[in-house]
């Protein structure tokens, strides 16, 4: 069965017909040519697929895109505008936060959301003081990022990259 | 000796070259490839762990719009070559494990293969399979050779002998898990047959080396190396599981080969690659140590039991290691093989040693506490002159420097010889050594050209993260004395001259030694005024090449582990390793490598464990959410340091190989921390809190 939609994907509208069982994945790597948010799992085990949607980090392995009709999608090449990389970009390069590239896309657009997150002042499950600002230490971003799995084993360097890109906001 | 490069540009920590590509993700992986109006293909598994495919019925799937091919079993192609089991796929109907591919549905659209292959109804003759690996099957056998061509057994002197007379003996049986390799991107494949063009048959397969993928591709089809096109600039690891290819890459070639024209997509779901990508066998080590009593080793004997598959044999070299890492008078490994009706295993990271240097370093940790005797101190009183396996002098050897500098950085004085117990947490101190062999393969070529002001190298080399992209530019900047800048190095295509796999942490060694032939080879055909075109190339094989000395990398590496004295929890915060590799050709990106082993060891030693189970013959846990590996919140701080080695003996560069190193050793020092927290020895992976509860103070 198919549907209708619209979609807006690192700033380009796109009017489409989907099948129902396709996913926001496979319509951006297979229909769109955006192969930035990666294929791990397809499952919302691994965290490769993280895009932000409606501004908010999401797997989109897990979002069927008839459910998001008129969604705005920005993927980690999203990120990059007018050429210039994103900070957390730049950390993660600075850091060398990765090694295959894989799980990168994901792993950087989820640390844009867990930015936003502690600027909201969202408290986490190692959250000590649930009244103030959140304090973007190591074990705040380590715990906000396990959601992305690295098989490289880059953790050490990812965590002071996102925590690189907070301090420098 | 060889004269080393003088280092410029090597040493420079420099940011990867494809990093921006990364970072933004528009580096292509081999699924992702832009082709025009591409299909996609799905497998069909076998639901029976042994038997026999009698019947396919695949009317429904042939019946739904947009469905282009459907192979079996009964009417797929006849291959060339089907000497390699793994490799023949749909040549037969027989099923040797469950999860072997016995089809391949091709549609539109993604979606609609999936649907289709699902639709197939396959009936079998099934029959009772035996996927059970123990140490006294009475059907063990000795393989010929192990992976990847050592002697199976070994034995000098009299080792029973020199136990029984042994001051203080250990004799413990050490168990790794099954483990599976899971690259982060799964095994895929965008294949493009097309009978006209001069090169009739593209994969762009994500491989670890796009020149022994095409030969074994071309074997299988019985087509000429020439006709066939391998590309793979970036792979999203491999970690071995893409050393050699699997039966997906057949299969999606032969997909392709039913459809013309028509670029075909398979990437392994994540469940899949548990069946079809290779994985590390689980190991029976039983390990016995006999000393005297001021702790030098008299006999040290290692008997591994591990398994492989009934139709194409892996055998692990788990006991190399023990080979030569300690003095000894007496010694003896031994390996034997369960041939079992299960998946076939394969390479990963550091095969052999990773696990061979688990059973023999806790087995060296239970002694020292026996003797009394510093776990570190106990190392260095092994420490050999010469390589006890060949009697040749080491290349360079600085295991030693390696256990004292980390001591003296982890703090190691501070460990004492009791438990220790802050808060709810017990706290303890562990070591391990780590080895692996400095190799070089025989085969690989590079060229050299001058355009547009640039030295071009080129060579059909693979970048798995590992940094290839970037460090072969700082070789090949130091070979020719240019600015690095200068130099534009094109890897992961058949097209370039022929390159080794990435594999054995043999890489950077082998390709940058044919890189440094031929910039030597440029520099003296043109001097250093080249005009555009000029052109030359080197081989591996001219490269001057040592037979004198054994050469390898070791380290220590020092975990903290707190065990929570309530629960048993679990809490790794520091892992700190020190290496001995010879010259770094770019810290920054060797520090990733080694903090990524030494990762893929805290995962080996905490989280990861394929949980086989053997009523059904296949891996209960396959998927991520189950196959738990170490994620960000698990890591303390991890620390990698080396020691800066002068290796004349190696290579032109000097260096050792990092990529395997990092894992190996690892385990055994979680395994010797918790020990020292708690009392309890955990002699078989992973670690887990089951383990520990009963036993804890």
């Amino acid at each position: 069965m198919d549907a209708e939609i619209t979609l807006r994907v690192d700033g380009e509208q796109h009017q489409l017909t989907v099948d129902t069982r396709t996913t926001l994945l496979d319509l951006m790597r297979e229909r769109l040519g955006n192969t930035s948010p990666k294929k791990g799992c397809d499952h919302g085990q691994c965290g490769a697929c993280t895009v932000l949607l409606d501004g908010e980090r999401s797997l989109s392995c897990l979002a069927l895109a008839v459910a998001h009709d008129g969604a705005e999608v920005t993927t980690a090449d999203g990120l990059a505008r007018d050429g210039e990389l994103h900070p957390v970009q730049r950390a993660f390069l600075e850091r060398d936060a990765f090694q295959c590239g894989y799980c990168t896309p994901g792993q950087i657009c989820s640390a844009v959301g867990v930015l936003q997150e502690v600027d909201r002042g969202w408290p986490s499950h190692v959250t000590e003081d649930l009244t103030g600002d959140v304090e973007l230490s190591r074990d705040e971003v380590s715990e906000r990022m396990s959601g992305n799995l690295c098989r490289c084993g880059a953790y050490e360097h990812i965590t002071p990259a996102v925590q690189d890109a907070g301090s420098a906001r | 000796m060889t004269d080393l490069l003088e280092p410029r540009a090597i040493g420079q920590a420099l940011v990867r070259r494809d990093g921006e590509q990364k970072v933004r993700g528009t580096a292509t992986y081999a699924y992702e490839t832009p082709v025009e109006h591409p299909a996609f293909a799905h497998p069909v598994q076998a639901t029976v762990a042994r038997g026999r495919v009698t019947a396919m019925d695949t009317a429904a799937a042939e019946a739904l719009d947009g469905v282009l091919v459907v192979l079996t079993p009964f009417d797929a192609e006849r291959l060339a070559s089907t000497d390699d089991a793994e490799f023949a796929v749909l040549q037969s109907p027989d099923v040797a494990f469950r999860g072997q591919l016995i089809g391949v549905v091709v549609a539109e659209t993604s979606e609609l293969a999936r649907q289709a292959a699902d639709s197939i109804t396959v009936t079998y003759d099934e029959q009772p399979h035996d996927s059970e690996l123990r140490s006294d099957r009475p059907d063990l056998y000795k393989p010929e050779k192990i992976n990847p061509s050592y002697e199976t057994d070994t034995e000098e002197g009299d080792v029973e002998a020199a136990l029984r007379s042994a001051a203080v003996t250990v004799d413990h049986v050490y168990e790794t898990q099954m483990l599976h390799n899971n690259p982060i991107e799964p095994h895929a494949t965008t294949a493009l047959w097309d009978p006209a063009a001069d090169v009739p048959l593209t994969l762009w397969d994500s491989t670890q080396g796009v020149h022994p993928d095409r030969a074994a591709v071309s074997e299988v089809f019985g087509l000429e190396e020439e006709q066939v096109r391998v590309v793979c600039p970036y792979v999203g690891g491999g970690f071995g599981s893409k050393g050699t290819p699997h039966a997906n890459v057949m299969l999606v070639t032969m997909a392709a080969r039913a459809l013309p024209g028509r670029p075909v997509k398979l990437a392994l779901t994540r469940q899949q690659m548990f069946f079809l990508a290779g994985y590390r066998t689980p190991t029976i080590q039983r390990m016995q140590l006999g000393a005297d009593r001021s702790g030098r080793l008299q006999a040290i004997a290692l008997d591994v039991v591990e398994q492989t598959s009934k139709i194409k044999e892996f055998a692990e070299q788990t006991g190399v290691p023990t080979r030569m890492t300690y003095a000894s008078p007496t010694r003896r490994t031994t390996h034997r093989l369960a041939a079992l009706d299960v998946p076939i295993p394969s390479w990963m990271r550091a095969p052999g040693e990773c696990p061979g240097m688990f059973g023999p370093e806790v087995a060296l940790d239970e002694l020292a506490e026996e003797l009394g005797i510093d776990p570190v101190q106990l190392r260095i009183i092994n420490e050999p002159d010469v390589d006890p396996e060949t009697k040749q002098p080491w290349s360079s050897r600085h295991l030693v420097e390696c256990l004292r500098e980390g001591a003296q950085r982890f703090g190691w004085a501070d460990r004492g010889p009791g438990r220790r117990r802050e808060g709810d947490w017990f706290v303890g101190y562990g070591v391990a050594s780590s080895v692996y062999p400095t190799m070089r393969q025989a085969q690989s070529t590079a060229a050299i050209r001058f355009e547009d002001g640039r030295y071009v190298t080129e060579i059909g080399a693979a970048d798995l993260g590992t940094g290839a992209w970037t460090v072969l530019p700082q070789i090949a900047a130091d070979a020719l004395g240019v600015d690095v800048d200068d130099v534009e190095v094109r890897i992961g295509d058949t097209r370039y001259p022929i390159a080794s796999v990435a594999g054995g942490s043999s890489g950077t060694n082998t390709w940058g030694s044919a890189i440094t032939v031929a910039a030597r080879e440029f520099r003296s055909k043109f001097g250093t005024d080249p005009q555009p075109g000029d052109e030359a190339t080197g081989d591996v094989d001219q490269a001057s090449s040592d037979e004198e000395h054994s050469a390898y990398a070791f380290g220590a590496q020092f975990a903290e582990v707190r065990v929570n004295a309530d629960t048993g929890e679990i809490r790794l915060p520091r892992l700190l390793g020190v290496f001995a590799a010879g010259r770094i050709i770019n810290p920054r990106t060797a520090r990733s490598q080694l903090i990524g082993g030494m990762t893929m060891g805290m995962s080996m030693a905490l989280h990861e464990n394929s949980v086989f189970d053997t009523r059904i013959g296949q891996v209960a846990n396959h998927d991520l959410a189950e196959y738990h590996i170490t994620v960000n919140a698990d890591v303390g701080s991890i620390e990698a340091h080396w020691l800066d080695e002068h290796d004349p003996y190696v290579n032109a560069m000097g260096s050792k190989g990092i990529g395997e190193i990092g894992i190996t050793g690892t385990a055994a020092a979680v395994v010797n921390a918790v020990h020292h927290a708690t009392g309890v020895r955990v002699r078989s992976l992973p670690v887990t809190l089951d383990k520990l509860l009963p036993g804890l103070p």
